[in-house]
């Protein structure tokens, strides 16, 4: 009696360990779920900006930086860094070029530092919206546009912007067809300002 | 401990008494008391190892500058002295607390699933020789931290490797005794002995046990996250993938944060055994002991986040978890007061198990409030990741669990070994730690406060005199645990000339207290009745 109610005892718990451990992968999916529909970490789609005043009186330099991972492509901005004014549109251009033989497709992703200006620094337009795909060897420029809201930190004097170029699995797809969950991507999405063949 | 309940077992004249001898006996027994043992003996074995990590890293900080050791060990040692006392000295110290003392308790012959009990301990040995021999691969053992954080986890060397699959392991070994201790509890207790009459011990390892269950598996499925993005190709974690850092931090903290209490309750269990036991009076709301340990269970699922108040959490999440973890300290004060009402007008001596306790109360208590200051977002945005932090959970884990656990040993030592142990000795152990315990922690809040951050070999000139303070106590504390195992020894060969009674203390209550001392070999194979 006693063996019988303690193997199903170790039946149940062995159960319930198990639906744990598959619990910790379904985070995964939960947590991208919770970012999208509060919008925390939401970098990747154009954002909306009012009409706003330039403040003239701050000046606030941003760096650019861009790194690839996993991927043999060149990737570079126009200049390391700019100075611009709070509530300036500006436009910066990164080179970009496939030094591969073969068609590839990549997606870049920004992050910021320090991480409070993330918030503050807005992308009306950004190659990072979408899948970027690019021919055997080709080569293009792309534009980044943005504003840097002057409701940043007064003790914020420097945004750097990184970009980390990675492939995207799955061959190479349609031009600009953006991948599921958060890197959904809106039409309006960058197309290449002066493509420019290789 | 070990081997006095086999030789002083023969003098009980079991005839049933029959074992393998030598190793072999210990490889393939499933006797909760052998087990019980060698849990025991091997937490103390990670203890030292812990401790002496602990020491490097406190000889290193006694200057500022680097001096012995260069950042890279240092950050090892900090990352593996974590894991190494949190998994390998305070859980297992308290599983073999459960493993001697539960059946006892309970009136069970022996724990629910014997076998596995053994399979539980045996793979503690080489999740143990991953940690430390991680230190002589290639590029070290893990030094992230040992919250083991991406991006750093990600990069690091073989040595995460190693330290992923003791937690693994650790992990199995932690889950096949949470369902062994479970099953033990619920099926096995004495005919008569309903929950509500269960030692309080027991009932605190029963929910210990479930946030086990629960909070592990997670853990293993965050390091095997770890592991597939670190040689598999997948990027759970790696922002240059798409994947996020931050959520590994929400993962972890999901097991993290109970993790805390798995640490903290089976010590509360212990506290609730002795308290009463030299106030001479019962435990003071037994009933709402028992719901206070489960509102701390299932509260300490809902308050991860206050690890991550740096992480841009939104306002509204902040407020949330601040909130959330300041309700905790609710039941626990409920416990403490029910342990201070247990005291009131009883008739309280104060021998080595009862002056830990007391030690316990005073420690935890305060390592309680500064747990409720870093709740508060603004404050904790400042102290964040410094010596502030290092404090606070050093008074709930050293004073909070390890003085527990001396007390453990000290209150039911003479019934494992049959001897009691030198009341001098013991008490001396008890100033000796707790003078030393608070002249290497309490300046950690002065450092803290002053804006030290931890996890770093090098420091301001302005931190040195109280650096210099905290690195001399460690040492003595260091050393009061080696008078401490000496004192254990001499208790195990009977120096103190004085055997243990079957009940040794007078105000105790239990059924633990109805079998001989030594206990033998085998106890209550017909079930005591309890009216």
């Amino acid at each position: 009696m006693l063996f019988n109610e303690n193997q199903t005892m170790l039946k149940k718990l062995t159960v319930f360990t198990v639906v744990m451990f598959a619990f910790g992968f379904a985070l995964v999916p939960i947590y991208q779920k919770i970012c999208e529909v509060t919008g925390v970490n939401d970098f990747m789609r154009p954002e909306a900006v009012k009409n706003t005043q330039v403040d003239k009186s701050r000046t606030i330099k941003v760096e650019f930086d861009a790194n690839t991972r996993n991927l043999p492509w060149n990737f570079k901005p126009e200049f390391t860094s700019i100075n611009v004014h709070p509530g300036e549109l500006t436009t910066v251009v990164y080179e970009v070029s496939n030094t591969t033989a073969r068609d590839m497709t990549g997606q870049a992703i920004p992050s910021y530092g320090p991480t409070q200006a993330a918030e503050h620094f807005k992308k009306l337009e950004c190659f990072c919206f979408a899948k970027q795909t690019f021919l055997a060897n080709e080569k293009r420029l792309m534009p980044v546009v943005f504003i840097v809201d002057p409701e940043l930190p007064k003790d914020i004097n420097t945004i750097t912007l990184s970009y980390s170029f990675f492939e995207m699995p799955g061959g190479v797809p349609a031009v600009n067809t953006a991948p599921a969950g958060k890197l959904d991507t809106p039409k309006t999405s960058a197309a290449p300002l002066a493509p420019s063949a290789s | 401990m070990a081997s006095v309940p086999q030789d002083h077992g023969h003098d009980h004249a079991h005839d049933h008494d029959h074992h393998p001898t030598g190793l072999m006996r210990y490889l393939t027994t499933t006797n909760h008391k052998d087990i019980g043992s060698m849990y025991m003996w091997f937490s103390f074995v990670m203890f030292i190892s812990g401790g002496i990590m602990a020491l490097l890293i406190r000889a290193e900080l006694f200057q500022p500058g680097l001096q012995i050791l260069q950042p890279e060990r240092f950050n090892q040692l900090t990352t593996l002295h974590g894991i190494v006392m949190i998994f390998g000295a305070i859980m297992p110290a308290f599983v073999g607390f459960a493993n001697w003392m539960l059946p006892l308790q309970l009136g069970a012959p022996d724990m629910a699933f014997a076998r596995m009990n053994n399979w539980s301990f045996w793979l503690l040995p080489p999740a143990a020789i991953l940690l430390i021999g991680s230190f002589f691969v290639p590029g070290g053992a893990a030094a992230g931290g040992w919250t083991l954080y991406p991006p750093l986890s990600i990069q690091a060397g073989m040595g995460m490797d190693m330290m992923i699959f003791a937690v693994h392991i650790m992990g199995a070994s932690s889950i096949m005794g949470s369902i062994n201790i479970i099953t033990t509890i619920l099926n096995l207790r004495a005919p008569g002995m309903t929950m509500m009459k269960m030692p309080m011990f027991a009932w605190t390892w029963l929910i210990t046990a479930f946030l086990l269950i629960a909070t592990m598996p997670v853990l293993a499925g965050a390091v095997t996250m770890l592991l597939t993005d670190r040689h598999f190709g997948t990027t759970f974690f790696n922002a240059a993938g798409g994947g996020d850092p931050v959520m590994f931090q929400h993962i972890f903290w999901f097991f993290g944060h109970p993790e805390v209490y798995i640490i903290a309750l089976p010590a509360f269990g212990v506290v609730s055994q002795i308290i009463p036991t030299f106030s001479r009076k019962p435990l003071f709301g037994y009933a709402s002991m028992v719901y206070a340990t489960a509102s701390i269970a299932i509260l300490s699922f809902i308050v991860w986040a206050h690890h991550m108040y740096t992480t841009g959490l939104p306002v509204a999440g902040q407020l949330y978890f601040m909130y959330a973890t300041m309700l905790i300290a609710v039941p626990t004060a409920a416990k403490i007061f029910n342990w201070l009402a247990t005291m009131w007008r009883g008739s309280i001596t104060l021998e080595t198990p009862m002056l830990f306790c007391l030690g316990f109360l005073f420690l935890f208590t305060m390592g309680g409030f500064t747990g409720l200051v870093l709740s508060l977002t603004p404050v904790d945005i400042q102290l964040h990741d410094t010596y502030y932090v290092v404090a606070h959970f050093h008074y709930v884990m050293v004073a909070g669990a390890l003085f527990s656990a001396f007390a453990a040993v000290y209150y039911w030592g003479p019934k494992w070994t049959g001897w009691m142990y030198e009341e001098k000795h013991g008490k001396i152990h008890f100033w000796w730690s707790l003078i030393a315990f608070n002249v290497t922690f309490f300046p950690q809040h002065f450092l803290g406060l002053a804006g030290m951050p931890r996890r770093i070999p090098d420091y301001n000139m302005q931190f040195t005199e109280w650096n210099q303070v905290s690195s001399i106590g460690a040492f003595a504390f260091g050393t009061a645990q080696l008078y401490f195992i000496w004192i254990v020894i001499r208790m195990i060969r009977g120096k103190s000339g004085i055997r243990a009674a079957a009940k040794p203390w007078d105000g105790a209550e239990g059924l633990e207290w109805t079998v001989p001392s030594p206990a033998p070999y085998h106890t209550f194979e017909t079930p005591p009745i309890v009216k």
